[in-house]
Order: C-alpha cells, then sequence, then structure tokens
C-alpha cells in the first residue's frame, strides 16, 4: 500500500534539490527577510487579524448552536436505549428517539467529514467574499465535530443520578437540565474552547480561498511574491495563535480544577 | 463543576444556576463571564452576520436551494473516473506525507526529550559535565524551536511554499503533510518520552546496560503503543488536510473541488464531496482498526 | 574474585535529596565477599535509598563508597556501567517493561555485555532463548517465556525478575524486599532461592526485608537502618526482641512482624534447585 502510495503520490526527493526548487526557496528566503515591519503596513493588517479573531468566535458559536442541539439527538442514552426508556413502548423509542438519533448521527458525519476549506470555498460562491462564508464554514464543519463529541460525553456520564430524576418524574428536559448538563458541563466547555483554538488557526488559514481574515492576506502577498509580507503575516498569525492558546488554556486549566 | 464559573453561560443558555461557594470566587467567574460576553458581542457585530436570518425562514430557504441545487451527483462514467484517481492520490498523499513526518517526529523528538539529554534518572549518577550540559540544553533548545515553527505553520501554507518551490502537483502536498505533521508528532512523541515509567530504566540501568541499550529494552517498547496511537490520529487529520491541499494546487480531490466549484459544476462537485466523505470514512475505519490491532 | 577487599567498603555515606529529606544519614559499613546480610527497619528509614545507593544508580551527596577496593566515585562513565553489570538488583517493584514479553525482559539482564547492535537483533529475534528458558525454569515459570510481561501475576512477575538477574550473574545481588507483595508461601521460597544461588556461586547477598521473621530465618548477619542511619549490625543470634522493639519503636506495631513463615513449603517444586554449572 505505502510503496502504491509513494508511486502514486509522485514522490520525488531529488524534485526538492534540483537548481529552480533551490533558487525559489532562496528567493522565498531572500525576499523575506528581513519581514516588512513598516508601520503602514502593520496598521493595514490590523482589521484582518481583528477579522480573524472574530471570525473564529461566531464560527464556534455557530458551531456550538449546531453541535448542541444535533449532540443531544445523538446522544444514544438519552435518545432511545438505556434506563430512561426501559417502559417506554418499542414503536414509539423507534419513531421519537431512534429515528432522529440516525438523522442526527448522519448529518454530524456529514458536517465533519467535509473539511472546513471546502465548505468556506462552497460558501464564498454562495454569498460571496467576506468573513462571513468563513463563520459559516467553521460553523459548520466544527458544528460536526463537537456534536459527535458532545454525544459522547454526554453518553459517559454517569446514570444514577438521571435515574433518581427520571424516577421522580422529571420530564426529558428536567432529566437533561438537572442530572446531564451539571455533570458533564465542564467537559462540554473544555472541549468547545479547545475547538476554538483550533477554530482561530482555520480562520487564519480560511482566507486562502477568499473567506476574509489575515489568510486572504497571505494569500494576496504571495501571489504578489512580496514574501517579506507573507513573513510579517505568519509571525503575526504565530502571536495570535499563541495568545488564544493562552486564554484558552487557562480557562480549561480553571474548569478542570 | 465549581460554581460561579458561568462564562460558558454564553454558549448553553441552559445552564441550571448554582449557588456561588465563594465571594471572591465569583466575582472573578462574573469578570471572565463578561468578557466572553463582550467578546462574542464584538465578534458578532465585527463579521456582519445575521443568525437570525440565516436561521431563520429565508435563510433556510436559501440554503435549500442551493443544497437541492448540488443533487443529483454526476455519475457519469468521466466524472466517477476523475473522482476515484482524485481519491486515490489523495489517500496516496496523506499515507506518505504521514510516514514521512513520523520519520521528521522520531529524532526530532529524541532530541527534545530531556530525560535522554541531561537530566533524570539516567544522569543521576554521572550528570553532563557544565559545558556538555550547555551544550544538551542548547541541543534541547534548538531542536524544539524547529518543532515549534514546523508546527505553527499551517499544512496548506507549507503547500503554497512547496508548490512555489518544487511546482504542482501531489509531491508538494506530501512535504506539506511531512512537515507540518513532523511538528506535531515530534512535539507529542518528546512528552510521551518523558514521561514514561522511570522504574524499568532505572533497574535497565542497574544492569549495567548503555543509554541506547536502555532506550531500546527501556524507554522505546512504553513509548510505542502510544507513538503509533497518535500517528494514526494524525493520518485521521491528515486525510482531511490532503484533501483540500489541492486548492493551492498540490494535488488530490482538493485540486479538482477548486476546478468544479470555479467552473460552477455542482453536480459533480457533489460527486467530489461523496469521494471525499468515503476517503476520510475509509481512513478512520483503517485507523481504528489498525489502533485495536497494535495498540 | 578479590579476596583481599571488602566487597562493599561504606565511609559516612550521605544521601540528601533536593528537598532537604536526609535519606541516608552518615553510614559505615563494611560487606564481605561472599557475605549474606539481611537489611531490616521501619519503612522510610532509608533502606531503598541505601540499595540504591550500593547499586550505583543514585549519587551519594557525601562519604565515600567502594566496591572490591575502588572507590566509585573517580570511575568513568564507561568503567561505572561494567560496576554495575557486577551487581544484580532485584526490587520492590518489579521494574520490569509490562509491554515487553517475558523473554525480552530476562535476557535484558545482558545488556551490560551485548553490544547495541546485538541488543537490537534480539528484540527481533531473542539471541539465547533457551538460557532464558532455563533461566525461568529455576525460578519455576518455564512455559511463560513468550508471555507479555504485564499479563503475569505479581509474583510471577517477582520471578521474571530473579530470573534476569540469574542472566546476568553479577557477583553482588541486591534485593530491595523481593517478597513484600507476594503470598508469605512464596516468600520463603524467594528467599531461600536468592540465599542458595548466592552460597553456591560464592555471590555477596544484600537483601532488604520487611519480615524480621525471615531475616532471622535465614541470614547470619543483620543490619538495622533508622532514621537513616545504622542502628544495630550483629550476628543474628545476638539480635535480640529489645532490640528489635528499639529498632521499630514509634512505628506501628505490625510492621514488626513476629509471626512465623509457613516453613517446608515451596511452591517451586523441584525446579527451584538451581542448576548446577549454570550460574558459573
Amino acid at each position: 500500500m505505502l510503496a502504491g502510495s509513494l508511486y502514486t503520490a509522485q514522490v520525488d526527493p531529488r524534485r526538492l534539490f534540483e537548481g529552480h526548487a533551490l533558487a525559489n526557496a532562496g528567493r522565498f528566503l531572500r525576499g523575506g527577510f528581513p519581514p516588512d515591519l513598516s508601520t503602514e503596513f502593520l496598521g493595514q493588517m490590523i482589521r484582518p487579524a481583528l477579522e480573524t479573531i472574530q471570525i473564529s468566535v461566531v464560527g464556534t458559536l455557530l458551531a456550538v448552536l449546531i453541535g448542541l442541539p444535533l449532540g443531544l439527538l445523538a446522544t444514544s442514552s438519552l435518545a432511545w436505549s438505556g434506563i430512561l426508556h426501559e417502559r417506554r413502548a418499542a414503536a414509539g423509542r423507534w419513531l421519537l428517539g431512534f429515528l432522529p438519533y440516525v438523522v442526527a448521527r448522519g448529518l454530524l458525519s456529514v458536517f465533519r467529514s467535509v473539511p472546513e476549506y471546502v465548505w468556506a470555498f462552497m460558501f464564498v460562491r454562495a454569498v460571496g467574499l467576506g468573513p462571513f462564508p468563513g463563520v459559516l464554514a467553521i460553523g459548520i464543519a466544527y458544528g460536526g465535530m463537537l456534536g459527535k463529541v458532545y454525544s459522547e460525553i454526554l453518553e459517559g456520564v454517569n446514570p444514577r443520578p438521571l435515574e433518581t430524576l427520571h424516577a421522580g418524574g422529571a420530564s426529558k428536559l428536567g432529566v437533561v437540565l438537572y442530572g446531564l448538563l451539571p455533570q458533564a458541563l465542564p467537559s462540554l466547555v473544555s472541549y468547545t474552547l479547545y475547538r476554538w483554538e483550533c477554530a482561530i488557526r482555520a480562520s487564519a488559514i480560511l482566507g486562502l480561498v477568499g473567506a476574509g481574515g489575515l489568510g486572504q492576506q497571505i494569500e494576496l502577498s504571495m501571489r504578489f511574491f512580496e514574501f517579506d509580507e507573507v513573513v510579517t503575516l505568519l509571525g503575526l498569525l504565530f502571536c495570535l495563535v499563541g495568545a488564544v492558546d493562552l486564554i484558552s488554556g487557562r480557562l480549561r486549566a480553571r474548569l478542570t480544577r | 463543576m465549581s460554581p460561579g464559573r458561568s462564562g460558558e453561560a454564553t454558549t448553553t443558555p441552559e445552564t441550571p444556576t448554582v449557588p456561588p461557594r465563594t465571594r471572591g470566587h465569583d466575582r472573578r467567574g462574573w469578570l471572565v463571564s463578561a468578557g466572553i460576553v463582550a467578546l462574542v458581542v464584538w465578534s458578532y457585530r465585527g463579521t456582519g452576520v445575521d443568525l437570525g436570518q440565516l436561521i431563520g425562514p429565508e435563510g433556510l430557504r436559501q440554503i435549500a436551494v442551493y443544497v437541492g441545487g448540488l443533487f443529483p451527483p454526476d455519475l457519469s462514467w468521466a466524472a466517477l473516473r476523475d473522482a476515484g484517481i482524485g481519491a486515490v492520490e489523495t489517500f496516496a498523499i496523506s499515507l506518505v506525507g504521514s510516514v514521512l513526518a513520523v520519520g521528521i517526529a522520531l529524532p526530532l523528538s529524541l532530541l527534545t526529550a530531556r530525560t535522554l539529554l541531561y537530566h533524570g534518572v539516567l544522569f543521576e549518577v554521572r550528570p553532563p559535565a557544565p559545558g556538555a550540559r550547555a551544550l544538551r540544553i542548547g541541543i534541547y533548545a534548538g531542536a524544539k524551536a524547529l518543532l515549534n515553527l514546523l508546527r505553527t505553520i499551517p499544512e496548506i501554507l507549507w503547500a503554497l511554499i512547496f508548490v512555489f518551490m518544487v511546482g504542482l502537483g501531489p509531491f508538494p502536498g506530501v512535504l506539506a503533510l511531512a512537515f507540518h505533521t513532523g511538528g506535531v508528532l515530534g512535539k507529542l512523541f518528546g512528552e510521551v518520552i518523558e514521561d514514561v515509567d522511570p522504574r524499568p530504566i532505572e533497574a535497565l540501568q542497574a544492569t549495567g546496560a548503555g543509554r541506547l541499550r536502555i532506550m531500546l529494552y527501556g524507554i522505546l517498547p512504553q513509548a510505542a503503543p502510544q507513538f503509533v496511537s497518535y500517528a494514526l490520529y494524525r493520518w485521521e487529520v491528515n486525510i482531511r488536510a490532503a484533501a483540500v491541499l489541492g486548492f493551492v494546487g498540490a494535488g488530490g480531490l482538493g485540486q479538482r473541488i477548486h476546478v468544479t466549484i470555479s467552473l460552477f459544476l455542482e453536480h459533480q462537485l457533489l460527486t467530489l464531496i461523496l469521494a471525499i466523505y468515503a476517503m476520510v470514512t475509509l481512513v478512520d475505519a483503517l485507523s481504528a482498526y489498525l489502533r485495536r490491532r497494535l495498540v | 574474585m578479590s579476596d583481599a577487599h571488602p566487597a562493599y567498603e561504606l565511609r559516612e555515606l550521605r544521601k540528601v535529596f533536593a528537598d532537604g529529606h536526609r535519606a541516608v544519614d552518615g553510614i559505615s559499613l563494611t560487606v564481605g565477599a561472599g557475605e549474606q546480610i539481611a537489611v531490616i527497619g521501619p519503612s522510610g528509614a532509608g533502606k531503598t535509598t541505601l540499595f540504591r545507593l550500593l547499586n550505583l544508580t543514585l549519587r551519594p551527596t557525601s562519604g565515600s563508597l567502594s566496591i572490591d577496593g575502588v572507590d566509585v566515585a573517580g570511575l568513568s562513565e564507561q568503567a561505572l556501567r561494567r560496576q554495575r553489570q557486577r551487581i544484580g538488583t532485584i526490587y520492590q517493584q518489579q521494574n520490569l517493561v509490562g509491554r515487553l514479553r517475558v523473554v525480552h525482559n530476562v535476557l535484558a539482564g545482558n545488556l551490560g555485555r551485548w553490544s547495541t547492535a546485538r541488543a537490537l537483533s534480539s528484540l527481533w529475534r531473542p539471541r539465547d532463548s533457551a538460557t532464558a528458558r532455563r533461566a525461568l525454569a529455576q525460578v519455576g515459570i518455564p512455559e511463560k517465556l513468550y508471555a507479555r510481561t504485564d499479563e503475569l501475576s505479581g509474583g510471577q512477575q517477582q520471578r521474571v525478575a530473579l530470573a534476569r538477574v540469574l542472566i546476568q550473574d553479577p557477583t553482588i545481588v541486591l534485593a530491595d524486599e523481593p517478597v513484600s507483595s507476594v503470598d508469605p508461601s512464596l516468600a520463603v521460597a524467594i528467599v531461600t532461592l536468592l540465599r542458595d544461588l548466592a552460597h553456591e556461586s560464592a555471590k555477596t547477598l544484600l537483601m532488604n526485608l520487611h519480615s524480621v521473621d525471615l531475616a532471622l530465618a535465614y541470614f547470619p548477619r543483620l543490619v538495622g537502618v533508622r532514621d537513616g542511619r545504622i542502628h544495630f549490625d550483629l550476628p543474628r543470634d545476638q539480635v535480640t526482641e529489645v532490640l528489635l522493639r528499639g529498632l521499630y519503636a514509634g512505628h506501628r506495631d505490625d510492621e514488626l512482624q513476629l509471626e512465623r513463615p509457613p516453613g517446608g513449603l515451596n511452591p517451586f517444586g523441584r525446579a527451584c534447585r538451581p542448576l548446577r554449572g549454570f550460574a558459573e
């Protein structure tokens, strides 16, 4: 399999060291240093950098709005199996629980299997350039991931308190609000924050296909062979990602303490 | 969940309210929540997104129209053949890229494991001389910095750079995955090595074994299952990445998707998306199978 | 074998850890070649630290330590490894690599002698598996040769650790509470096996024991350690109950185990006896 893949992928290390490859690398490095640190350029880049953060935040918000309801439907212990449903008639279980469960799982699987870049590219075509397609792409792709992981977290929750609530006559919503979410919340939030860290990287890069943020600027600078700008933008991206990792990491540490 | 930290209330409004445990805690919790709310509001306005409209009837109708326009997928022989070739290429890129990444990560991870360089059980009796120690700390810092660089630049930017260097095709895609993933795995591998149980290492050292032999018999056997597990996980990530590297000219399905979207070939686009879905599912299953067998 | 020099000579040996804990606080001790000594004392007395100093995996803070008349302080890394090779250690926890098969854990006793290439090739195809099998037969579990080590019980793992020391064939054997996690009948078997083995091939044996009774029953010389210092160092017939009470004073009574272990039981069966001509 590996041999076939090596052939298919046209792997040929010699190509890396051919004259023009090295010359191009040299051009890139020479052009990239020193990076463009003029206040004019940096000033122009503030907006895209902020836009990158904004896209990641709203994208993650949308992802939660998509992932949470689908994740609840895709939780088997909630939807159709386990102690909450012992006494429900089989037909009702199928129609009201299992069917939505399967549909939700399917949707989540499609959402997360199509990479966010593909979503972004499609949305750029559908709604035009700018941050909006980036938000949609992150919202849908990450909604799929969040939904799946949410359902896994919820299925791992200790079922005994749920049983007690159920036995006490609580409705499904009551069980979710008073039994399920309080137990699962730290893990849910922690994973959401982790996804936000990923979203900031993604939102920076989605711009390459026209979905706003720093990525769009990187694409432009690369296209005009302005490598000093590319290196500056990479540095900026590095700082942004580092800052978000730091904030999110501290929040997560507080949650899991 | 400790009370008062309801910063997540913005994302999960159904949170049941819990009485605060201590006042100081409470105030910090409120500050964090307020900060998050402010961040969300600012971002929401900045991106000019109207979620209400999006999820409202008009927005949903538009989405339905667009999705409906994708159907039915183009199942003509030519489209299927094209999708098939793209899928195989994507698979090959992800596999070779991941294997190369392990090749990059392994040696670098050895250089970023402090327990192998100057610190811990192996250097208990005879610590390296100050000069040698400084040199080894330098090696550690250098390798760590290199891994950070590899890791911070996203695959797709590496792909842009390599397309610029070696031209179009799957090869720059392979290199891009290998570099980025090499950085990620190198960091993870190094942490695994530093975290192995030191007791067996001490026992091996007590038999008079040298460092390389201790590594073979004591460290690698302990670390190997996690190495395999991480590598397989990254392969799952890479199949998704390989599917889009083509956007910048690095082969695979991405290149074809780029073309079909640009030319508004909706039905063919759906075929390609289905191909991505199939490849991703296949690799996830393969990886799960290998993980069960190997770990 | 250098008869002129004692196996170990410790002078005012100290080990102070980074947190300021004085684990070993000035121990002087002479161990003759071929001697068999039991080290006893309450938990936390510094016995394990002492053994880690003795097997050269821990560096003393001060004091001197000589092996066969050679002060180890001045030794190079190479020379240290050669010395370690001559000292076999059995740990309280098994310190085996759980994921390796038993055969590799046993053959790891050879690592001091083997080249790296040889060690590598043996992981692929075990070298000398016959010797490993004989060592395992000696400790009574020859059928476990190719089992995964972490699938064995605690007692079986301890026997694997014994087999590794057999392969290593050291001149000094250090056993740090080798029987604290096995059942009493097996404990007797392990202690007697080690003792007989050491006796037949004239090895020096130091054993750190939790059970005072095992120490009194099987060792001619007892060293009591308390608070990092030597409390007494006497032939077994001079160790009185008063001394023992003093050694364990202030510690929980059950640490002073004075009930007799069941004698005569030998779960290893006949295989327990060291094979003649094997350990040389």
